[in-house]
């Protein structure tokens, strides 16, 4: 159907939204680049001047900057596997034909709904609180001392809040692939001998391999740029414990006002967005594929 | 060793009695149709031999041996579905090895049995593609190798042709008789398309509304049909049934005449032509006859007879007699 001239007029008629969508990108782009090679503090009168790449250099000599680093692949990371798996698991149990199934899976669903500072705060006050939290609660009707969850194991609390908000995303997605598995298929495995382990190793997981490539590429894209949840609960802290590019990036602009560093972590974060893009696709990116 | 044996076997969904009660032997070895109007309930007792439906009461014996309460993988059965249910992701020879590997064969006899189902189906130059890649006839005969791999105790086949063109279909119908003549496995097969049942079958079963009308050969059932539903249902064009005063003759409340026991020319029937459908081979005409109904004649190829002709009509044939409740007198 698609003749050389049909090729033709559908390059025309997308050059324009390609063309929007260019300027769109490259301005802003641009303009982080330039600031991140120029002096440009709020706080002091001296803000003109190119300083080469010495922003650059303040973030790669910053003990900070490698930890932040390291926070951002662990947090994307862990969110990830802990959604995927959980996510299989909740999809396969509400994919069962139960009564009120309507309702469960609204309420499965329903943390997507919650903001993220708001989740946070659920989470900080009425879970990990250490006087008032449940896990507080229950630590001490068992006996022991409640967890310091955001002092002592602050990146951790956060993974799992992250991974609370997006869980309802995974499981959704997973759902609704495990709706299109022909139950005929599934049938004639179990004709064919295979258990339920079986029918989940090959039959169901396969299915679901390019649901699952979307739910990580999506979630890739949003958890790189978490910030909310680490704002309302830890500040990044203690010390810089659980603080990430994102976060740090926003000390150097609203904290410390330094535009001109700010831009430079800016500018790093899309190099290492875009490396990340670049496995992901290697890795898994043949799975979108028909 | 292939015997299936039902003894009163009933299913329900809810409220709905879909199998009121069935009794039905199948001999090993043998060839068994089981026809019938659309939602009679033709693959739910095929899926209840399966194993993929549970019976609501009953029993079903395979091999002599009580399999009531038996998961499918355990009956020695195998299944060919309407839509092939191949495995998408897996290669032909990955789909055809799945039971084996599932049952923890060896890798070499694995190979073998795969290589010996795929030579007798023709499917050797095709092993290496994926479901995706073949045509449905191709996809049809992997589903029928995975089937023989395991060498079960009988096969099930749920109308495997009805997504196959009609070409497609005479020559797959005439490899699965092939098949069943080399391998002498029991094999039991829904269809609704009467053809394929008449050519294949050793055994047909006639079911309506879940309940069997007949069991019998293809030849019993069309030149002794038990009843009314039986006469109507196997033959085509469809048997005529004339009521009333003529039926009064022959003593029956109803007398029923094959389109093909009825000839043009001279006798006591006269009635104006409506269609006519000349196929070359045969003439299908419905000839309004006053006092009768339409009724339906088959005739030869040559036939000269078109759209408002008079003719008469005489029977030529059995004459099948039904009393009031519709059952062959
Ligand atoms: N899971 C189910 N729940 C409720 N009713 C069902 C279910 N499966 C089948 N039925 C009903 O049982 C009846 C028989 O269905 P079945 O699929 O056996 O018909 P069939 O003879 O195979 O028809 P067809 O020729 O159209 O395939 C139908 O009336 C159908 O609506
Ligand atoms: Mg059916």
């Amino acid at each position: 159907m698609s003749t050389h001239s049909t090729r033709l007029a559908a390059r025309f008629m997308v050059a324009p939204s390609v063309l929007v969508l260019f300027i769109w990108m490259i301005v802003p782009l641009a303009m982080t680049a330039y600031f991140s090679f120029r002096l440009y503090r709020l706080l002091s009168p001296d803000r003109t001047g190119w300083v080469g790449f010495n922003n650059y250099v303040w973030f790669f000599n910053s003990p900070d900057f490698w930890l932040a680093l390291t926070n951002t692949l662990l947090l994307v990371g862990g969110v990830l596997v802990i959604t995927v798996v959980l996510g299989i698991l909740i999809a396969l149990l509400i994919d069962q034909p139960v009564k009120g199934q309507g309702v469960l899976r609204i309420l499965v669903i329903a943390p997507f709904f919650v903001m993220p500072p708001v989740a946070a705060s659920i989470w900080e006050n009425l879970f990990m609180h250490p006087q008032n939290g449940l896990f507080a609660a229950l630590a001490r009707g068992l006996g022991g001392q409640p967890i310091l969850f955001l002092e002592q194991h602050p990146l951790p609390s956060v993974i799992g809040i992250v991974a609370w908000e997006w869980l309802p995303f995974a499981t959704l997605i997973f759902v609704t692939a495990l709706q299109s598995l022909s139950s005929e298929q599934l049938e004639a495995a179990e004709m064919d001998g295979a258990g339920a382990l079986s029918r989940f190793r090959y039959i169901i997981l396969p299915h679901m391999t390019r649901a699952v490539t979307v739910v990580i590429l999506i979630q890739t894209i949003f958890l790189l740029g978490i910030f909310g949840e680490i704002f309302t609960t830890t500040q990044g802290g203690p010390g810089s414990a659980s603080t990430t590019l994102p976060y740090m990036i926003f000390k150097q602009a609203i904290v410390a006002k330094d535009i001109g560093r700010a831009a430079a972590g800016g500018i790093i974060a899309v190099i290492l967005a875009n490396i990340v893009a670049y496995f992901l696709m290697r890795g898994i990116g043949r799975h979108l594929d028909a | 060793m292939g015997k299936i044996q039902l003894t009163k076997v009933r299913k329900s969904f809810g409220e709905v009695d879909v199998i009121p009660g069935i009794d039905l032997t199948i001999e090993d070895g043998e060839f068994v149709v089981f026809v019938g109007p659309s939602g009679c309930g033709k693959s739910t007792l095929l899926r209840l031999i399966a194993g993929l439906e549970d019976t609501t009461s009953g029993v079903i014996d395979i091999d002599g041996k009580d399999a009531t309460n038996l998961p499918p993988a355990k009956r020695g059965l195998a299944m060919v579905f309407q839509s092939y249910a191949l495995y998408p992701h897996m290669t032909v020879r990955k789909n055809i090895a799945f039971p084996l590997k599932m049952a923890g064969m060896d890798q070499a006899e694995q190979d073998k049995r795969v290589a010996r189902a795929a030579s007798v189906l023709n499917l050797s130059s095709y092993l290496d593609r994926r479901p995706g890649q073949l045509s449905g006839g191709q996809r049809q005969r992997v589903a029928i190798g995975r089937a023989i791999v395991r060498e079960p105790a009988a096969f099930l086949f749920d109308e495997p042709l009805s997504n196959l063109d009609a070409a497609l279909r005479v020559g797959m119908r005439q490899e699965i008789s092939e098949l069943h003549q080399t391998l002498k496995t029991t094999m039991v097969y829904v269809t609704h398309d009467q053809v394929e049942a008449m050519t294949m079958a050793d055994k047909i079963v006639v079911l309506n509304a879940g309940r069997i009308e007949q069991v019998g050969s293809p030849l019993t059932l069309y030149h002794e049909p038990r009843n009314k539903f039986v006469a109507g249902f196997i033959g085509s064009p469809r048997m005529n049934f004339i009521d009333g005063a003529e039926a009064a003759k022959h003593g029956a409340h109803t007398i029923g005449i094959r389109p093909e026991h009825i000839t043009v020319g001279d006798g006591p029937w006269e009635g104006v032509v409506g269609l006519s459908e000349h196929l070359g081979s045969d003439s299908f005409i419905k000839v309004e006859v006053p006092g009768l109904g339409t009724l339906n004649v088959r005739g030869p190829g040559e036939l000269g007879v078109h759209h408002g002709d008079r003719v008469k009509l005489a029977p030529a044939g059995k004459i099948h007699r039904f009393d009031a409740e519709g059952l062959a007198i």
